[in-house]
């Protein structure tokens, strides 16, 4: 931990020491804060602070007096499941699920009394104790957050706050004092792969482009993140825009580039707003511009909201798209950094490589280096979600087990009502509709980019879905293959036709007709449809198919032999009886069956014929003393 | 011939079409984004204006079609006054959206195939991620995020929209049911 010391903010830049010692109030601004109700808290506090005597300023300002209160948004903080999240610095107190009745107490109890109010602090689920802010809660203790540490710090519609915080710094020093070949250097020296997936070295990729002589060059920056399950480029868009606009500066600079874009996803409409206001701050400011830094170098950035096909993640899909045509991939070489957006070499980075940038010109490679592991270094965004107890936005050095983000950060599993279970852990999904599971055996697997490949798994782009036992694995695989198959552009045979075979072969293990050839010729057609695809999409599509046959088999094989689901969760296979020892014959059940499947005489037993059962669990919800089983 | 009304709303925004077909300097590049505008001006993208925009851009109509056709985005039907977006990405299904999601169904007798409902005011959907997954299940009704949905939540929602649609008296039609907010 110690590392990260030289990352923090206040070494960064100059000039802050006045504005650390300013009392702030944060209120979270992300998108999952705001949908419950986030900014609701921002106009009461606005209204309370000024009716309770506070020096209030809710702007930056060059001068700050000891005895202000500033007022301030942030971007993701990442705790998303307790918003919304208000920060009390440098008391160092968080608090969470905030609701506008509780503002008031906030600011007499804590701002003017310099109390805490207890009911709003974080309790751990597994330990009941109040945790009063960052360092003693352990979803954020625990984690090393580089990337996201001024998300949920600094105003992301401030530019001047990020740049009070050292902002652009990094940038300036590419254009003025660096030249393209010790960008590369750096960079490559850092060992910073790509945070998107693939993994590839930034630094090589960059060197690629650079060596290529041509007048136009084009930086591309991937935020369409359409893995179904992680939002980490959201959040650092949302909640650092100027971090990625850097790092995209020093990009161009690198490979000599003067043109860049943001491409966002269309579901992200706060993204895309607040990378266009990024823009146009750092247009004004000069920053972007026809004069960069005084250098006589013209950069400019545009910001294109994609139109919604997970496939255009894939670089040459994307650049396809940029250019109004229909996503989809084509071979290659050659490679983007060759020949990509119109013809010219094209460098295609994702959101959290592009953030990693300017800490790396800042502190040099080695510090870089110094975290995570030989192969994988540095730090990786996690999207936290499904059966854990904390979900949200995580940031753990390379080489972090899974047992440590899902037990300690993430506090552990949940049942489905959310409350702690606990052998409940059946697998992680991990990497999305590209990766694969991991199972209890792998808690201990430090995560990285070649472990995880040994497994069947990969990075991906960073989606960790935990899941509890009552998740059916062959459900699970299905609905990624649906994704996929939906997903499926349809230039590759092997795919578009492949993963909808897969999928109706998932379909009969589901309902009931898959015999001992339908296993078999998932696990073929898996292996032929990766071999004849193109791109990442079809290569991948059938990894949470084979990852959960090879972790699940037995699931699977009771699903076709037994024609049994573990898990009650596969419908068709489901066969409800009603307890004859239990059954009052109280005539419920008959009355609730929408196809008179039930019969039985008054004060008898009752019984439902299999024959006309259509499995809704009418009965089951009727029956007041859980005579209903098996559904 | 007097002009109808519809027939003049249909001018004007052709006119709006031609504006942002000049916003975008007919540059078939740019036929992404301007689909997009057409899309926020019409709510989709009728027949006619996709064909109109092919001929501005000198493109085949099939390009545009294609285009059109293959990114989630775009409607080629009209969607209902309130669209209901429930996401059924990783984290919300295992966290049981698709129970919401029926229950929506039911609720408004939509299906897979047909999304709105014949009186035009609902359109019920899935989407693959919102990227709110801490808040799984959530839906999305006209821009707005609900998060931590049940099924019976889900149709209080909805009967909220319905009461407010019923009495104009009370609440203009685009004003949202109570609850959470999330707007900027």
């Amino acid at each position: 931990m110690n590392n990260t010391e030289a990352f923090s903010t206040t070494e960064k830049g100059t000039g802050i020491s006045t504005h650390a010692q300013v009392r702030r109030v944060i209120i979270c601004a992300g998108t999952g804060c705001m949908a419950n109700g986030a900014m609701k808290v921002y106009e009461q506090f606005k209204r309370e602070m000024t009716g309770s005597g506070l020096r209030v300023i809710l702007e930056l300002r060059a001068e700050a007096a000891g005895d202000e209160v500033r007022l301030s948004k942030s971007g993701c903080q990442g705790f998303c499941q307790m918003g919304p999240l208000v920060s009390v610095v440098p008391d160092g107190i968080l608090y969470t699920k905030v609701r506008s009745e509780d503002v008031a107490d906030i600011v007499q109890q804590t701002l003017a009394g310099g109390e805490v109010v207890e009911r709003l602090l974080y309790k751990d689920p597994s330990t009941r104790k109040s945790c009063r802010g960052l360092e003693d809660n352990p979803f954020y203790a625990l984690q090393n957050r580089l990337v996201l540490s001024e998300c949920g710090f600094l105003d992301p519609e401030d530019i001047h706050e990020y740049m009070l915080h050292g902002g652009y710094r990094a940038a300036r020093k590419a254009f003025v004092e660096m030249s393209p070949e010790e960008i590369c250097k750096t960079i490559t020296d850092s060992g910073l792969r790509g945070r998107g997936g693939g993994g590839f070295p930034t630094g090589r990729k960059w060197d690629a482009a650079r060596v290529q002589n041509s007048a136009k060059k084009y930086i591309i920056c991937n935020g369409d993140e359409g893995d179904p399950g992680a939002f980490m480029n959201r959040s650092v868009m949302e909640g650092n825009p100027h971090s990625v606009i850097e790092g995209m500066m020093i990009a161009a600079r690198a490979i000599g580039a003067n043109e860049m874009l943001v491409y966002v996803r269309a579901e992200y409409p706060l993204a895309v707003q607040r990378m266009r206001n990024a823009v146009a701050d750092a247009e004004r400011e000069g920053i972007l511009g026809k004069n960069v830094f005084g250098t006589g170098l013209a950069v400019k950035c545009e910001v294109m909201e994609g139109a919604g096909a997970f496939v255009c993640g894939e670089e040459t899909a994307m650049i396809a798209s940029i250019e109004g045509q229909r996503g989809m991939p084509r071979p290659k070489p050659p490679f983007p950094a060759q020949s990509g957006l119109w013809g010219k070499p094209t460098i295609i980075n994702n959101v959290e490589t592009l953030a990693h940038i300017s800490r790396i010109l800042n502190v040099g490679p080695d510090v870089f280096k110094s975290i995570g592991t030989k192969d994988s270094p540095g730090t990786k965004t996690f999207a936290l979600t499904g059966h854990v107890a904390n979900t949200g936005l995580v940031e753990v050095p390379f080489g972090t087990p899974l047992r440590e983000i899902v037990y300690n950060i993430g506090g552990g599993v949940t049942d489905d009502a959310g409350k702690i279970w606990k052998n409940g852990f059946k697998a992680v999904q991990i990497g999305g509709p590209s990766g694969g599971c991991l199972t209890e055996d792998h808690l201990d697997l430090p995560l990285a980019y070649e472990s995880l490949r040994s497994v069947g798994a990969m990075v991906g782009s960073g989606g960790l879905v935990a899941m509890n036992q009552g998740t059916c694995m062959v459900s699970i695989a299905r609905f990624f293959m649906e994704f996929t198959q939906r997903e499926s552009c349809g230039k590759c045979v092997l795919c578009r036709e492949g993963t909808r075979q897969l999928l109706a072969l998932l379909d009969d293990v589901i309902e009931g007709r898959a015999d001992a050839g339908t296993l078999d010729l998932l696990e073929k057609l898996g292996h032929a449809v990766q071999i004849g695809s193109l791109c990442g999409l079809g290569k991948t599509a059938p990894n949470p198919v084979l990852s959960t046959m090879r972790y699940f088999r037995k699931e699977y094989e009771e699903h076709v032999f037994e024609k049994r689901c573990r898990t009650g969760r596969c419908k068709p296979l489901l066969s409800p009886e009603i307890n004859q020892v239990k059954c009052k014959g109280c005539g419920l059940c008959i009355k609730a069956c929408p196809t008179g499947a039930i019969t039985g005489e008054k004060k008898q037993p009752h019984h439902i014929n299999p024959e006309l059962c259509i499995k809704c669990g009418a009965c089951a919800t009727a029956c007041k003393i859980h005579a209903v089983e098996g559904i | 011939m007097a002009t109808t009304p519809i027939a003049v709303d249909r001018a004007e925004k052709f006119e709006k079409v031609v504006g942002i077909l000049d916003r975008f300097a007919r540059r078939p590049s740019g036929l992404i984004p301007i689909l997009q505008a057409i899309q926020h001006e019409y709510l989709y993208l009728p027949e006619e204006v996709l064909t109109y925009v092919a001929t501005a851009l000198d493109v085949p109509p099939a390009r545009v079609f294609g285009v059109a056709t293959f990114y989630a985005h775009f409607a080629l039907e009209p969607k209902g006054k309130h669209v209901i977006r429930i996401c059924d990405g990783t984290a919300c299904h295992v966290k049981q959206s698709l129970p919401v999601l029926n229950a929506l169904r039911e609720k408004l007798g939509t299906t897979e195939k047909s999304k709105t409902t014949p009186d035009m005011l609902f359109t019920v959907e899935t989407v693959a991620c919102l990227g709110a997954c801490g808040l799984a299940p959530v839906i999305v009704i006209d821009e707005q995020v609900y998060g931590q949905v049940t099924p019976e939540r889900a149709v209080a929602l909805v009967d909220e929209i319905k009461a407010m649609e019923a009495s104009p008296t009370t609440a203009t039609a685009s004003e949202q049911p109570s609850g959470e907010e999330c707007h900027e």
